[in-house]
C-alpha cells in the first residue's frame, strides 16, 4: 500500500498545483471562457471527485468529464434487450455491477431481477463461464459490455469456452471502441477543448499510437494519465505545458503501466475475437461509425444476439435528458434542466446519473453543492441576457 | 459488570431434554410435534441453558425490581439477520444476531439484559451447523453477560430461505441521567469512532468467493456495550451513538447531520482504515466509507470530554484504534464533507440502494 499512498502526498499536490495555478493564468489571460481539458475515461472523473481534485483546481481550468463511462453510454434499447434476454424461461443473466441500475425503457435488470429473473452480479467474465460449467443444463449470457480494457478479458472468455468445449455459455455484446468515439467528439461543432487526459486503462491494451491524430490532425495535446490522484494533476500540468509551448504531443504519464505500444497478448486475443460494427449506438451521442465491436463469425455460436435472435430497438431517450450534451461537454450536468429534480441517482432518467463513473451522479454525490447553486445562478442571471442578444 | 442473575417466575423442576437422531433439518421439525420438541430441546434449550428458557412456557417473565434496579427506563429493540454466507471469517449469523441486538440496546445507552431468538429454518439444513450456531450464540450471550430467554422455531421450504434466519429482539434498562439522541448534537461536537472501519463488509463479500482475493479479512462483529459503558463514565455528556451497520459510517454522519441541523466536517487521513481493506476497496471500486461494520460505534461528544472520552476508549480492547475523525460545525446544515487525504473536499452523500462495484 505505500506504493499507493506515493501518489497521493499532499505536499507533492501542493506544488503542483502552483504550477498548474501559474501556467493557466497565463494561458487563460484574455480569454472568455476557462481552458477546458477533457478527461475521456470514466475512472478518472470517479477519482476527480472522490478526492475531490476539481475543488483544488484554480477557475481557470474546467474539467469536461467526457464519454469514458461504459454504462453511462449504454443506449436504452441494449438494456431493453437485455431485460427481454433475461425473460428466456430458465436463462442465467450475469452482470457486472452497476450495469444492474441502468433504466431501460420499461425496467432495469435489477427490477426484472426482483420481478424474478435469474440475474446475477459477477465480478469477471470468467465468473460467468464457471456458472455456465456449473449448470449444464441451462443457458448462460454475460453482458460483456467496456471499453478496450474489459475487450480482453471477454475475448479471452469466449476462447476458454471454446477451448473447453463448452455451449451454453454466449456473450451480449456491447464493447465499445474508443477511438472513434474521441473523433465523433472532436468533430462534434460545438465543442472548445483545449486538450485531454487519456484513458490510462484503455492506453494499457492499445498502446498510445492511436491516439496521434488527436495531436497531430487535431492539434490538441493528450496526456495519458493514471487514476492516482497526483496522476491527474501531473498529467494536467503535462498538458498545460504542451499548451504553453505551443506543441500537441501525445505524452504518456503513466508510463508505470502503459507500455508504448500496448500489450500484444490483449491485442491478439481482441482481434481474434471480435470485428468493428459499422455503427454503434450510444446514448446521448447518437450512431458513431466503427465504435462497437461484435463477435467474429467463428465464434457466431457464442453471441447472444445470434443465438437467440435479438432484435435490437432503437429507443429515444427521454425529451428531457441533456446526457449527450453532458458527455460532449458543451454543457455541465448540473445545467440539465432535470438535473437533481426529475433525475436523481434514486430516479436515474439518463445513464449519466447510475454509475458512480457518470459526471451526473458523481456531481450529485460527491459535488460542491454551494458551488454547483452559485453556478446555476449565475446561469440563470446570464440566460436573460443571451435570449436578448440572440433575438 | 455483574451478570444478570434470572429468577425464573416458576419453579417447575428440570425436565428431561428430548434428543433429535437425524443429520439433516426436515419439515417434520417444524411440524409442532415430537420432532419439533426434540430440535429445540436438543439445539437450542441445550445450548442457551437457562431456567427461564428451559420450563418451556409460553413467555418469559421478569421481576420488575431486578430492571428499575439497574436504571429508570426499558429499551426495547428487534433485528433481523439474513446473512450470506452464514458464517464467515470473524464470526457467523449467530454471533452476529446477538451481538447486533446487544449494540442496539447499548447505543441507546441501556445496558441489555434478555434476548429472544426466533429461527427460520430452511429444509435439509445440517442439524451440526445449527448446534454450532446456537453454541455459538450461547457462548456470545454469556460472555455479554445477557440471557436468551424466550425464542421461536420455525421450518421452510427449500428455497423458501437460504439455510438459516435469526431474529433477535432484545430488552435493556437505561440508567438515569443518560440522554442520548441523533438530534442532540451541536455545532463544533467531536466526532469518533473505535476502530477501523468496513472490516464486516469487505469480509462478508470476500467469503462470498466471488472475488477470488486471498485477503486475511476479518469480520469486526463483537458486542459493545461494555465498551460504551466505558465510554459513558468517562464522558457522561455524549450525545449521540450509534452502531455503523449497514451503509457504514457515511450512512450514521448524514443521519446525525439531518437530524441535529448541523454540518459535518470530517478528515480522510483520521478515519481508520486496514490496509487490506482500503487495497479491497481500491480493487472493487467501492468506498469505505459506506460498508458495513458489526463492531464500531460513532459517536459525538462534547468538545471538553472528547479528550477523556479518547483516553477511555482507547484503553478498551474493542477501542484500542478509537479515533477523531472530524467535528460538527454551524456550515452547510444537513450535509456531511470531507478533506481528502490529498487537500480536496468533497461531499459524503446517503448511499443510493446498495453499493454495486465498479465495471473497471
Ligand atoms: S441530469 Fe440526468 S438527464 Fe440530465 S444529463 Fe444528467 S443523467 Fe442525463
Amino acid at each position: 500500500m505505500r506504493y499507493v499512498d506515493e501518489f497521493r502526498d499532499p505536499e507533492k499536490a501542493r506544488n503542483l498545483l502552483k504550477e498548474i495555478t501559474g501556467l493557466s493564468a497565463r494561458l487563460q489571460s484574455g480569454k472568455a471562457r476557462p481552458l477546458q481539458i477533457m478527461e475521456v475515461c470514466g475512472g478518472h472523473t470517479h477519482a476527480i471527485f472522490r478526492y475531490g481534485i476539481e475543488t483544488m483546481l484554480p477557475d481557470e481550468i474546467e474539467l469536461v468529464h467526457g464519454p469514458g463511462c461504459p454504462v453511462c453510454v449504454l443506449p436504452m434499447g441494449r438494456v431493453d434487450d437485455c431485460v427481454t434476454l433475461t425473460e428466456i424461461p430458465g436463462l442465467i443473466f450475469t452482470t457486472f455491477g452497476d450495469a444492474m441500475r441502468v433504466p431501460g425503457s420499461k425496467k432495469s435488470l435489477l427490477q426484472a431481477r426482483s420481478e424474478g429473473a435469474d440475474v446475477r452480479m459477477v465480478y469477471s467474465p470468467l465468473d460467468s463461464l464457471r456458472i455456465a460449467q456449473e449448470n449444464p443444463d441451462r443457458e448462460v449470457v454475460f453482458f460483456a459490455l467496456g471499453f478496450e480494457t474489459t475487450m480482453p478479458s471477454t475475448a479471452m472468455t469466449v476462447l476458454r469456452a471454446e477451448a473447453e468445449g463448452i455451449t451454453n455459455f454466449s456473450l451480449f455484446c456491447n464493447h465499445i471502441t474508443i477511438i472513434p468515439t474521441v473523433k465523433a467528439i472532436l468533430d462534434s461543432p460545438e465543442l472548445e477543448l483545449d486538450g485531454f487526459l487519456g484513458p490510462g486503462h484503455v492506453s494499457m491494451v492499445i498502446g498510445n499510437a492511436p491516439y496521434d491524430f488527436i495531436a497531430g490532425q487535431y492539434r490538441k495535446p493528450i496526456v495519458v494519465a493514471g487514476f492516482e490522484p497526483l496522476d491527474i494533476l501531473h498529467a494536467l500540468w503535462m498538458v498545460l505545458k504542451q499548451l504553453d509551448e505551443g506543441r500537441s504531443e501525445v505524452e504518456n504519464q503513466y508510463a508505470r503501466v502503459v507500455p508504448k505500444d500496448g500489450n500484444p497478448v490483449a491485442l491478439d486475443a481482441i482481434g481474434k475475437v471480435f470485428e468493428l460494427r459499422e455503427f454503434f449506438e450510444w446514448r446521448g451521442l447518437g450512431s458513431i461509425d466503427h465504435s462497437g465491436v461484435r463477435m467474429r463469425r467463428p465464434y457466431e455460436k457464442y453471441d447472444a444476439e445470434t443465438k437467440f435472435a435479438i432484435r435490437s430497438t432503437r429507443i429515444a431517450d427521454p425529451k428531457s435528458c441533456q446526457c449527450g450534451e453532458v458527455l460532449k461537454g458543451v454543457i455541465k450536468p448540473w445545467e440539465c434542466k432535470v438535473f437533481g429534480t426529475a433525475c436523481t441517482p434514486e430516479t436515474p432518467l439518463g445513464a449519466l446519473m447510475v454509475s458512480s463513473e457518470g459526471a451526473c451522479a458523481a456531481y450529485y454525490q460527491f459535488g460542491d453543492v454551494e458551488k454547483i447553486h452559485a453556478r446555476r445562478a449565475e446561469v440563470k442571471a446570464v440566460e436573460p441576457m443571451m435570449a436578448r442578444t440572440r433575438s | 459488570m455483574t451478570v444478570v442473575q434470572l429468577t425464573p417466575a416458576s419453579s417447575a423442576p428440570r425436565r428431561q431434554l428430548g434428543r433429535i437422531h437425524v443429520p439433516n433439518v426436515t419439515m417434520a421439525h417444524g411440524g409442532g410435534g415430537k420432532a419439533m420438541r426434540d430440535l429445540i430441546d436438543d439445539v437450542f434449550v441445550a445450548a442457551f441453558d437457562n431456567p427461564a428458557l428451559s420450563t418451556m412456557e409460553d413467555q418469559a417473565r421478569f421481576r420488575l425490581a431486578e430492571l428499575t434496579a439497574h436504571g429508570d427506563r426499558l429499551a426495547m429493540t428487534t433485528d433481523s439477520y439474513v446473512i450470506h454466507p452464514i458464517r464467515f471469517p470473524g464470526g457467523d449469523i449467530g454471533k452476529l444476531a446477538v451481538c447486533g441486538t446487544i449494540n442496539d440496546l447499548a447505543v441507546g445507552g441501556a445496558r441489555p439484559l434478555y434476548l429472544s431468538c426466533a429461527v427460520i429454518i430452511e429444509e435439509g439444513l445440517d442439524v451440526d451447523t445449527l448446534r454450532e450456531i446456537a453454541g455459538s450464540m450461547a457462548r456470545t450471550a454469556a460472555a455479554a453477560g445477557v440471557s436468551i430467554v424466550t425464542g421461536d422455531t420455525k421450518v421452510v421450504d427449500r428455497g423458501a430461505c437460504d439455510k438459516l434466519f435469526i431474529n433477535t429482539t432484545g430488552i435493556g434498562v437505561i440508567r438515569e441521567g443518560i440522554e442520548l439522541g441523533v438530534g442532540r448534537v451541536r455545532p463544533d461536537d467531536v466526532i469518533m469512532v473505535n476502530g477501523l472501519l468496513g472490516d464486516h463488509g469487505a469480509a462478508i463479500l470476500n467469503a462470498r468467493g466471488d472475488m477470488a482475493l486471498s485477503t486475511p479479512l476479518e469480520s469486526d462483529c463483537a458486542a459493545l456495550h461494555g465498551l460504551i459503558g466505558t465510554l459513558l463514565a468517562a464522558a457522561p455528556g455524549t450525545r449521540f451513538l450509534r452502531d455503523a451497520t449497514r451503509g457504514g459510517i457515511a450512512t450514521v454522519l448524514n443521519e446525525i447531520a439531518e437530524a441535529s441541523q448541523v454540518g459535518i466536517l470530517i478528515h480522510e487521513e483520521r478515519t481508520p482504515l486496514r490496509d487490506e481493506v482500503r487495497g479491497f476497496c481500491e480493487i472493487l471500486g467501492l468506498d469505505p466509507l459506506y460498508l458495513a461494520n458489526e463492531g464500531k460505534i460513532v459517536c459525538a461528544v462534547p468538545p471538553d470530554q472528547a479528550e477523556a472520552a479518547l483516553a477511555a476508549m482507547r484503553n478498551h480492547p474493542l477501542g484500542r484504534d478509537s479515533a477523531i475523525i472530524g467535528h460538527a460545525t454551524d456550515g452547510r446544515p444537513g450535509r456531511v464533507v470531507m478533506h481528502t487525504v490529498f487537500g480536496g473536499r468533497r461531499i459524503v452523500d446517503m448511499l443510493v440502494g446498495e453499493q454495486l462495484p465498479r465495471i473497471c
